[in-house]
């Protein structure tokens, strides 16, 4: 069943001055339950201002935002509910952290629901748990974290507020590679436990293509596909066209292909390249 | 959304008055100032109101910006209008009902007072329509620069204003963006009491306090970086050069100004 869906979704920046610019431009897009979406597009595609009308920070200049059927601009008096339903994480999300203790600021969102302080610890420390946090660091100051903790701890906010839909805006930028695959990792985990939808904003095809099941591809402000990962990226041809990349390892056994090795196509991630080349190996029909 | 807020309201349109030394359009600020004020007539109000006419056309500004301009001082200028009407009791009475008594010469007063005050807005506010802010601190710093003779730092408040203009927008920015992660995680900033409002804001201040202090240190260091020591010895990018129209500007305010102390004295008379 689809959960998010948009319908002739457009927001104009700055509308009737000489700064006017379209950034979401008729988007229809339908998000199924339970799945990891990647989001992925060049910079200025519009991905961020369209995350931005999944939980009603942004109003459509025109258009419609449904969540679970219902339009979430049809009740204004209900908006603070849709944005526990539908939890945002932004880019460098530790610039919003702010409590006194690491506690006490995973704990704002849930706090804002009106939970009970039982129910609220149970969450802190369940979603801390899940993210691979310490339970002495829950007693620090955020501002005495290291960058990758303060991550973990303003993510964790949003997690505990057990949206049904999460939305994370590159949450691993800026972390070095071992740290994005835990995150990772931890995310995917999550979505599974919790069996919600998650969107993954990204820049790193390598991380969509591991770590996702559908991929949104954003163009020049306008839904290029909503598709299966592997049906994106088989389009890589027009993928390059509008300046994005195919994994790798996509790329390198494309080129494979081209020598005339007989590689299957939608391999893209590393762990089954390795297989099929093996398989390949293990065959003889390496002729190299 | 915050980004709308124009501070520092500069107007990019190619005019004269765009074009124009901003040493030189501070200058003609303060004798508009000065002409305004010394002038005790409604004569040397036509006078600054012909002159800031000329000033607007010649900017083209569109009329619609100086009435921007004016609508926050309407308080005050009612306010004004007020005191004047009631406190001042001199010549016919006009109209009085139990305290409250207007007299001729306190009505007078007021539309005197008023116009004086739209006057002033609308003169000086053409200064930063016309003038980015940077070029404005430029120009303070050299008008300012005698004063490096008694030990003021000169230099160093002008850099400090520029600094403080230049990250404005950042900060405001910063601050949408705070605004919308805490309403994402349920921040209510737009209803309750307003003890509750106060205690929202602070997850939307302490992120952005912080952010302005680290900020600030990361300025430090890459202006040590590229090892700046302050105003001494330090060349421009962009030179201040009076032209023939700033001398033409000059003249036409000097001519202003004496034709309205004539006017005053010709008023005693």
């Amino acid at each position: 069943m689809a959960i998010l869906k948009t319908e002739g979704l457009t927001y104009t920046y700055s509308a009737g001055t000489p700064f006017e610019k379209t950034a979401v431009d008729h988007v229809d897009l339908c998000i199924e339950e339970h799945t990891m979406v990647g989001v992925i597009g060049h910079t200025g595609s519009g991905k961020s201002t369209l995350m931005q009308h999944f939980n009603g920070l942004l109003k459509p200049t025109s258009g419609k935002i449904l969540l679970d059927g219902k339009d979430i601009w049809a009740d204004k008096q209900k908006m603070r509910e849709v944005r526990f339903r539908v939890g945002l994480v932004f880019q460098y999300p530790e610039y919003q952290l702010f409590e006194e203790t690491v506690f006490k600021d995973i704990a704002f969102g849930p706090r804002n629901m009106g939970l009970g302080e039982e129910e609220i610890k149970r969450r802190v420390l369940e979603t801390a748990d899940a993210l691979g946090m310490d339970r002495e660091l829950l007693k620090r100051s955020p501002f005495a974290l290291s960058g990758g903790q303060k991550r973990r701890a303003a993510i964790a906010g949003v997690m505990a507020m057990r949206p049904e839909v999460l939305i994370l805006d590159e949450p691993c930028a800026g972390l070095d590679p071992k740290g994005r695959n835990l995150m990772l990792q931890q995310i995917r985990d999550y979505q599974k436990k919790t069996q919600s939808t998650v969107l993954l904003v990204s820049h790193s095809m390598e991380d969509v293509a591991e770590f996702t099941q559908k991929l949104l591809v954003m163009s020049k402000a306008k839904l290029f596909c909503y598709d299966d990962t592997a049906a994106v990226f088989r389009r890589s041809a027009e993928l390059r066209e509008m300046g994005l990349r195919v994994p790798q390892i996509a790329s390198v056994m494309e080129k494979l292909r081209n020598r005339g090795f007989a590689l299957p196509e939608d391999l893209y991630t590393v762990e089954q390249a390795r297989d099929a080349m093996l398989h390949l190996l293990q065959k003889g029909g390496s002729t190299c | 959304m915050l980004k709308d807020i124009t501070l520092g309201q500069y107007f990019p349109v190619d005019s004269v008055l765009h074009r124009m030394d901003p040493r030189f359009k501070i200058i003609f600020t303060m004798l508009f100032i000065i002409m305004l004020f010394a002038g005790n007539s409604i004569w040397t109000l036509v006078l600054g109101a012909v002159f800031v006419l000329m000033a607007q056309l010649l900017s083209k500004i569109p009329l619609k910006m100086s009435w921007k301009s004016i609508k926050p001082i309407l308080p005050i200028l009612v306010f004004t209008a007020v005191l004047n009407l009631e406190f001042i009791s001199s010549g016919d009475v006009l109209w009085e009902w139990s305290f409250i008594k207007i007299t001729e010469g306190g009505l007078q007063t007021s539309v005197f007072m008023i116009c004086r005050i739209i006057l002033l807005i609308v003169g000086s506010s053409l200064l930063t329509y016309t003038t980015s802010p940077i070029l404005l601190t430029d120009a303070i710093e050299a008008l300012m620069s005698p004063l490096r003779k008694i030990k003021f730092p000169v230099h160093e408040m002008a850099m400090m204003m520029s600094i403080a203009l230049r990250f404005i927008p950042t900060l405001l920015e910063e601050t949408d963006k705070i605004m919308s992660a805490q309403k994402a995680r349920g921040a209510a900033l737009d209803s309750g009491k307003l003890t509750q409002r106060v205690k929202a804001l602070i997850p939307i201040l302490i992120p952005l306090f912080v952010s302005a202090f680290r900020r600030a240190e990361e300025l430090a260091t890459a202006m040590e970086c590229r090892c700046y020591r302050g105003g001494e010895g330090r060349t421009r990018l962009r030179q201040l050069r009076a032209e023939k129209r700033d001398y033409i500007g000059l003249f036409v305010c000097l001519v202003f100004l004496a034709a309205s102390i004539v006017l005053n004295v010709l008023h005693k008379v």
